[in-house]
């Protein structure tokens, strides 16, 4: 028999405003602990929220990306539960009016696109943080992340696999990046998401019951953690029983998913209007400012870079797949006016140690203007494309200035002809037998005294200079 | 010379002809709060802070009628490094890092706040007697309550302690103390002031307002607490005019409206007669009275008793041990915490509040009780609306009686819930309305309430201006005098 997997996903989007999302405290992160709160955060007796417009915008960017329905009249509820790090006793967040309605996305698993359904997307705030290991027998409250505005992206439940769930958050994640919403930052929790998992039969139209799997801030550990729990589903009605809803948490260190809490001991969460704060109107004017002002997204960058600076369709998708990418790209072809060469660094060296190393570019220590700078030193002849490969690596390991590199290591790249022309008659001289070889029909043997030369100026010479000296010399 | 029972005007000109220096009036002042002690009114003296500030008005005073007149504020309003309780254990040490806005717009203004006065528990209640801090004494009469929830401030305006008080109106907790002390208090329209650091009840529906001897005096208040506030998204962003300035304008061939629905019959024929007095009163200024029909206005104290407790369910949520405010002692675990924090820190009005509006709020209980409360209070406002297109005011007792003993209600919250009866329907509505002695029933003064149409304060404290420069009953003092 075959089961077929349904999976939903809400995600977390950290919006980067830089104040918060009903407060003007601070959004910033890795401050020492409750010091970005301001008294609305903490939430005092008399204090009112007033919300934040710019997070507005940035969800309506979001909106207008996927081609979602714009509710420019959106409202906020209360979201009622008792928990340390949450000052008020409830979340402000968008229950019945949401900011965004239906909108789609489409992804791309191993080369074939598919579009996923987006529910809703709604704005609401961020909780504090407890934490459990500092004091001993005690929980610590951090309050600097309460009240950070989030927008919360429910995606229908259209994908079959965890494959398809990594390819919709990454493609989530690459169109909130471009759009400069959100700074994607995995590792800070600037995106998470909850994972809605069910099994059915391959004939069956009604879903089966489904197990939500909480918080995840890692593409690996969506997919693994999909993954356990399809096998735990298929395991339990396999044998006869049934799959209760509940929500499960993901343990990376086991790789197993474990139950939180089960549908009966869920909160009720006793949603209502809150009554402190009035629906928030978008004027036709501000909702056509932001239309009108939407940064350009991948799609568009890769038509561009095909058109207007020459590419291959191959290299334009590569290059427009991530925001930092696409930033190095147009940063170092607005430096050098290459974009052949610029393109051929980053598809070819750049990503290779990308592959190498399995990560993204903005996890990389090459920033993009060190990378214009090193292109802009290969593009004027300062160093060769071999020494360029060196102190690419060297950048890639320790994040150091291009240029630095360059002159602490004495790379400079030797331009003066009556050097290498010294040289070169050097090695003639040295090798008579070589140069008879040669000159007896052997062309192959040229690449030999470049070899040579290379050798003795440590890779330093032009390799065209070499060329034409070489040339020169021999064949006269 | 002394300043009891000195109203707003009378204290202002005093300071400005130096017949008193801001200095003596706050230390006279406070020998007054002294010697009223027994009425518990105040829970937290500002002593040495207004002498302070008394000190420096002598040097420098401020271009206003408010300048140096003392002020109580009902201890709701949070005030700047002065403990404000809201009449709970919970809070009984908080101390606010901020003040509200309408604190420091009164103080701005030149008021000396000296004091935060008693109130119920977190303003639920209409005797205040759900104070932790005890109950407050009507200065009519010993043991008699002095309603509430703001009946602190109510009992230091009555005893006049103080020319002024701050209070504030979620379902009549201005005007049922102001009718049973025979004082002036005035809720204003939903948002006329600012709520930011007015620890909520119910937040739709609460709203800040003056408390005074009289409707001149309220208006004087009024002016200065009002503000368009960018930190409460629902303070109206409307034209504040002077309220002072129709006050004289005479109300000759206006409109009362008299509500069908409010059936006196029930109500004792004191009262009744009181009310009768004050309808022929208005007649012979040249006013005249139309019956209205308000159809669902006998929904309003059932609605009233969804809404609020719903939001108060949502709003006392932050007092949880974690933060600020009270902690219990030792918590074994988190959900130790919160229980014994708030078993310990709520009595048992407030506790019962949480409680349905908590069940109101269940999933499945929503559409049937806050959904359909919130489509009823839409009701009840457009019946307002309908009714204000045919007359200027409309007019009825604010009170079922005069002041009942403590106690007296027994354990029937039912029966405390219906003082609020006639009030209700102007928070509902978010309509402005205030209470004005009118008269009284076995020596205890009541009140008749006015309530106007949206952003109409002028016109109700112009008929209640031309009603007080016409009768006294706002000027005899509880020891049985009249104010010169």
């Amino acid at each position: 028999m075959s089961w077929e997997t349904v999976i939903g996903l809400e995600i977390h989007v950290q919006l980067s405003t830089k104040s918060k999302l009903f407060s003007g405290g601070s959004t910033g992160f890795g401050a020492e602990p409750n010091t970005h709160v301001d008294l609305i955060d903490m939430g005092l007796p008399g204090v009112l929220p007033v919300a934040n417009r710019e997070a507005f915008h940035k969800a309506i960017r979001f909106g207008l990306a996927t081609n979602a329905e714009i509710n420019q009249v959106s409202s906020f509820d209360r979201k009622n539960y008792f928990y340390p790090d949450l000052p008020k006793g409830y979340q402000i967040t968008q229950m019945t009016m949401p900011i965004v309605g239906k909108g789609s996305i489409k992804i791309d698993v191993d080369g074939i696109e598919k579009i996923i359904n987006i529910t809703r997307a709604h704005l609401e705030e961020d909780a504090g943080k407890s934490i459990h290991d500092l004091f001993d027998g005690e929980t610590g409250v951090d309050l600097n992340r309460a009240g950070t505005p989030l927008l919360e992206i429910v995606s229908e439940p259209e994908i079959s696999n965890a494959k398809e769930a990594v390819a919709y958050f990454k493609a989530i994640r690459q169109l909130v990046t471009f759009l400069d919403i959100c700074d994607g930052n995995m590792a800070q929790g600037s995106m998470r998401c909850d994972v809605n998992v069910s099994i059915k039969k391959e004939d069956a139209t009604e879903l089966g019951t489904r197990a939500e799997i909480k918080n995840i801030n890692s593409f690996k550990f969506i997919e693994r953690a999909i993954n356990y729990e399809i096998e735990r589903q298929i395991r339990i009605i396999e044998s006869g029983e049934s799959v209760i809803q509940e929500t499960r948490l993901y343990d990376s260190v086991k790789n197993e998913t474990r139950s939180m809490r089960s549908k009966e001991e869920a909160n009720d969460y006793r949603y209502f209007p809150c009554p402190d704060l009035l629906p928030v109107v978008i004027s036709d004017k501000e909702f056509s400012e932001i239309k009108d002002n939407l940064p350009e997204l991948p799609d568009e960058k890769e038509k561009r870079y095909i058109k207007e600076s020459n590419l291959d369709e191959a290299e334009a998708k590569i290059i427009s797949s991530s925001k930092t990418m696409a930033n190095m790209f147009e940063e170092a072809c607005a430096k050098t006016n290459d974009s052949k060469l610029v393109a051929n660094w980053l598809v070819g060296d750049v990503s290779a140690l990308l592959n190498k190393d399995n990560i993204d570019i903005e996890e990389s220590k090459l920033s993009s203007n060190n990378f214009a700078v090193l292109i802009e030193r290969i593009s004027d002849s300062t160093i060769s494309g071999k020494i360029a490969k060196s102190v690419l690596e060297e950048v890639w390991e320790s994040g150091e200035d291009v240029d630095k590199i360059i002159k602490d290591k004495g790379l400079v790249q030797i331009q003066d002809e009556s050097v290498l022309e010294d040289i070169s008659q050097n090695i003639i001289r040295d090798n008579p037998s070589q140069v008879e070889a040669y000159k007896g029909g052997k062309d192959k043997l040229f690449g030999f005294f470049v070899g040579q030369v290379m050798k003795e100026t440590q890779g330093k010479a032009n390799p065209k200079s070499v060329n034409d000296i070489l040339k020169k010399l021999l064949d006269n | 010379m002394s300043i009891q029972y000195k109203s707003i005007k009378d204290l202002s000109n005093m300071l400005l002809k130096r017949d008193i220096s801001h200095e003596e009036l706050i230390k006279e002042t406070f020998s007054l709060i002294e010697s009223n002690i027994d009425l518990n009114a105040f829970i937290t003296l500002n002593k040495d802070s207004a002498i302070e500030k008394a000190i420096s008005l002598d040097n420098n005073k401020v271009e206003s009628t408010l300048s140096g007149i003392p002020i109580a504020q009902k201890d709701l309003f949070c005030t700047k490094d002065l403990r404000t309780t809201c009449g709970s254990n919970m809070l009984s040490s908080f101390v606010p890092p901020y003040s509200a806005t309408v604190i420091t717009n009164l103080e701005n203004a030149g008021c000396i706040s000296v004091g935060k006065t008693n109130m119920d528990e977190f303003a639920m209640g209409s005797s205040n007697e759900t104070s932790f801090f005890g109950n407050v004494e009507n200065p009519w009469g010993k043991n008699l309550v002095p309603g509430g929830s703001s009946g602190g401030s109510a009992s230091a305006v009555s005893s006049g302690i103080v020319p002024a008080a701050t209070g504030t109106d979620t379902g009549g907790s201005i005007r049922q103390p102001a009718s049973l002390c025979g004082i002036t208090g005035l809720k204003p329209t939903y948002g006329r002031i600012s709520r930011w650091g007015m620890i909520a009840f119910a937040s739709s529906l609460d709203q800040a307002g003056p408390m005074a001897r009289t409707a001149e005096d309220c208006a004087i208040l009024l002016n200065h607490m009002c503000s368009h506030d960018l930190k409460d998204t629902t303070s109206l962003d409307e034209p504040i005019p002077d309220f002072t300035e129709d006050l004289d304008k005479p109300i000759k061939g206006m409109k009362i409206g008299i509500v069908k629905e409010f059936d006196l019959s029930k109500l004792d024929n004191d009262v009744v007669k009181v009310f009768e007095d004050s309808k022929n009163h208005y007649e012979s200024m040249g006013a005249e009275f139309v019956e209205i029909s308000l159809p669902n206005i006998s929904l309003s104290v059932p609605t009233y008793y969804v809404v609020a407790p719903a939001e108060c369910s949502s709003n006392l949520s932050r007092f949880d041990g974690v933060k600020f405010g009270t902690r219990c002692d030792d918590p074994k675990n988190l959900e130790d915490l919160y229980i014994r924090t708030r078993s310990e820190g709520f009595g048992d009005e407030v506790k019962r509040r949480i409680l349905i509006g908590s069940y109101v709020l269940s999933a499945g209980f929503y559409d049937a009780y806050y959904k359909k409360a919130q489509q009823v209070r839409r009701l009840i406002k457009n019946d307002f609306d309908n009714a204000f297109s045919q007359v200027d005011v409309i007019m009825s007792p604010t009170t079922r009686g005069a002041a009942f003993e403590a106690g007296s209600k027994g354990s029937d919250p039912i029966q405390m819930y219906l003082e609020d009866l006639f009030t209700i329907p102007a928070n509902l509505a978010g309509l402005p309305a205030l209470s004005l002695p009118n008269g009284f029933v076995n020596n205890k003064p009541i009140g008749l309430q006015l309530i106007g149409n949206f952003l109409e304060e002028s016109k109700i404290l112009q008929f209640a201006h031309n009603f007080q420069k016409t009768s006294d009953f706002h000027l005899k003092t509880p020891r049985g005098e009249n104010i010169s």
